[in-house]
């Protein structure tokens, strides 16, 4: 069970944390590494060896039973009675009105075992939500998330450490698929999924092993050079990748259309789901405003909350920001008017008293190679 | 490390007085504080500070800092190499890393920084 310490959670894996020199916050109620050796410094290690990220206040929840499928075609916008067993999808838990109550992964483990993996800060809504929607469906909601770990190794060296640690055949294990196994000898789900743009896996244990996983990766992982990895870097790294972050890019004020992730939400699967309605509308009448990236073209680092302008007609926000370690200048991702999120588009980002030129990209900043 | 020879203030930025200049820049306590510092703003040559003002901006990955300006008087030059090079506050925060010279406005200002020793009781507390 994790600990409660100044009124924080602590994962299993927290003395070691400290151990290696952790600076540590407060995310989500819990405390957590920010960064170890430094966010550069970590970042660069996943983006050419790899590194080892302790994600355990994250929620698993495991939905069981005949109408599996089912309840979670209902309760979501995805259609997971699509995935085949071993198999994973993006996916998204939205409200009635179409807002986004919380981003999720989908794995089906079994024609009638499925866990869905929340955002820590959105575990406990995300569980609640899912009680509510099963209710008369012949499943059983097991929320699992505070006797579960989950620690995940990215960047290209990360097959090549896992791979003599476990019995899943890792090497053949596709992306966005999941198997069952051994990870350092205790039981093990391995999915090829991460949040980082880099190729990797996320181990999930119960909490009286991430121990032994964690030790048994950095072991395994010194001759590649892998490094622990912290909050900071884990959120510059999927900023590159162009991945959405809950609470900046994707809120209950947000449609999965808005944020470009329409092709999460099946109109097409039988039956209704929660939100249908209004996102069916939402469809029919077009985006109020659009996610686009941004790279800065002036001096300056642009910030959630900051003004974007065309002209002097303010055209949207910044809703994440940072220095790309990857491509050495400022980048963004924003909401902007549709008529200002053509590629190409100059806009100003107001920072402090300026306003510096940004030009709208195409995400993701950052692609792996091959 | 806590070079000698230098005054402090307590938001962490040292002062060099070589004759009438002084040689601003932030400690290594601050540096370590603020992380992977990526962007430095400084204030334009010409311009006249006030003392413990916001004159110019530090950013590291993921945080936005005020920097103070521990006297009062006219900027002279500014470190251009952070423009391209902003590890070097955190690499060299007393050497390389040092941001702004400024024309000391009123040397008696230099009496209500923090000393050496001052300085070292502050960090050792927090």
């Amino acid at each position: 069970m994790a600990q409660a310490q100044d009124g924080l959670l602590a994962t299993p894996l927290a003395d070691r944390h400290r151990a290696l020199g952790a600076r540590m916050v407060e995310f989500a109620g819990w405390s957590m590494p920010v960064q170890y050796a430094g966010i550069l410094e970590e970042h660069r290690a996943v983006r050419t060896r790899a590194g080892i990220f302790d994600l355990s206040h994250m929620g698993e929840l495991f939905v069981e039973g005949i109408d599996a499928a089912a309840a979670l075609g209902y309760a979501l916008v995805s259609e997971p009675a699509a995935l085949k067993v071993g198999r994973a999808h993006y996916s998204m838990i939205c409200f009635p009105e179409g807002g986004i109550l919380d981003d999720l992964i989908v794995y089906r483990l079994g024609e009638e075992r499925f866990m869905v993996v929340a955002n820590a800060s959105n575990s406990a809504a995300v569980s609640d939500a899912l009680a509510e929607r099963l209710v008369g469906f012949d499943v059983v909601l097991d929320d699992r998330s505070l006797a579960t770990a989950l620690v995940a190794i990215q960047g290209p060296s990360s097959l090549g450490v896992l791979a003599p640690l476990t019995d899943v055949p890792v090497a053949d294990l596709r992306y966005y698929a999941i198997a069952e196994g051994r990870v350092a000898g205790v039981p093990a789900l391995v999915a090829r999924t991460g949040y980082t743009g880099e190729d990797g896996f996320e181990i999930v244990v119960d909490v009286a092993s991430a121990g032994t996983v964690w030790d048994a990766l950095l072991d395994a992982g010194r001759s590649f050079g892998v490094v622990p990895v912290g909050l900071g870097a884990r959120d510059t790294l999927r900023l590159e990748a162009g991945m959405p972050l809950y609470g900046n890019e994707l809120g209950a004020d947000t449609t999965p259309y808005e944020a470009g992730l329409g092709r999460v939400v099946k109109l097409g699967k039988d039956g209704d789901f929660v939100g249908r309605a209004a996102l069916e509308k939402a469809e029919a009448d077009g985006p109020r405003k659009k996610l686009v990236g941004l790279i800065l073209r002036g001096r300056g680092i642009a910030r959630h909350g900051y003004g974007i302008f065309a002209g002097d007609r303010q055209t949207g926000m910044v809703t994440s920001g940072t220095l790309s370690p990857t491509l050495n200048a400022p980048i963004a991702m924003a909401y902007v008017a549709p008529s200002d999120a053509e590629p190409g588009t100059i806009v100003d980002v107001a920072i402090r008293n300026q306003r510096v030129p940004a030009e709208v990209v195409v995400l993701p900043f950052y692609r792996r190679a091959g | 490390m806590v070079a000698q020879n230098l005054r402090y203030t307590k938001e962490h930025e040292w002062v060099r007085v070589e004759g009438d200049l002084a040689i601003v820049g932030i400690t290594d306590y601050a540096a370590h504080q603020l992380g992977d510092i990526v962007f430095v703003e400084l204030p334009e040559i010409g311009r006249t500070l006030d003392q413990f003002a916001a004159v110019g901006v530090i950013e590291s990955v993921k945080a936005v800092s005020d920097l103070f300006a521990p006297v009062s008087g006219e900027v002279v030059e500014t470190n251009s190499e952070l423009t391209s090079s902003p590890e070097l506050v955190n690499d060299d925060p007393f050497g390389r890393g040092w941001m702004l010279r400024l024309r000391i406005g009123d040397a008696s200002q230099l009496d209500s920084l923090l000393d050496q020793a001052a300085y070292e009781d502050l960090t050792r507390e927090s």
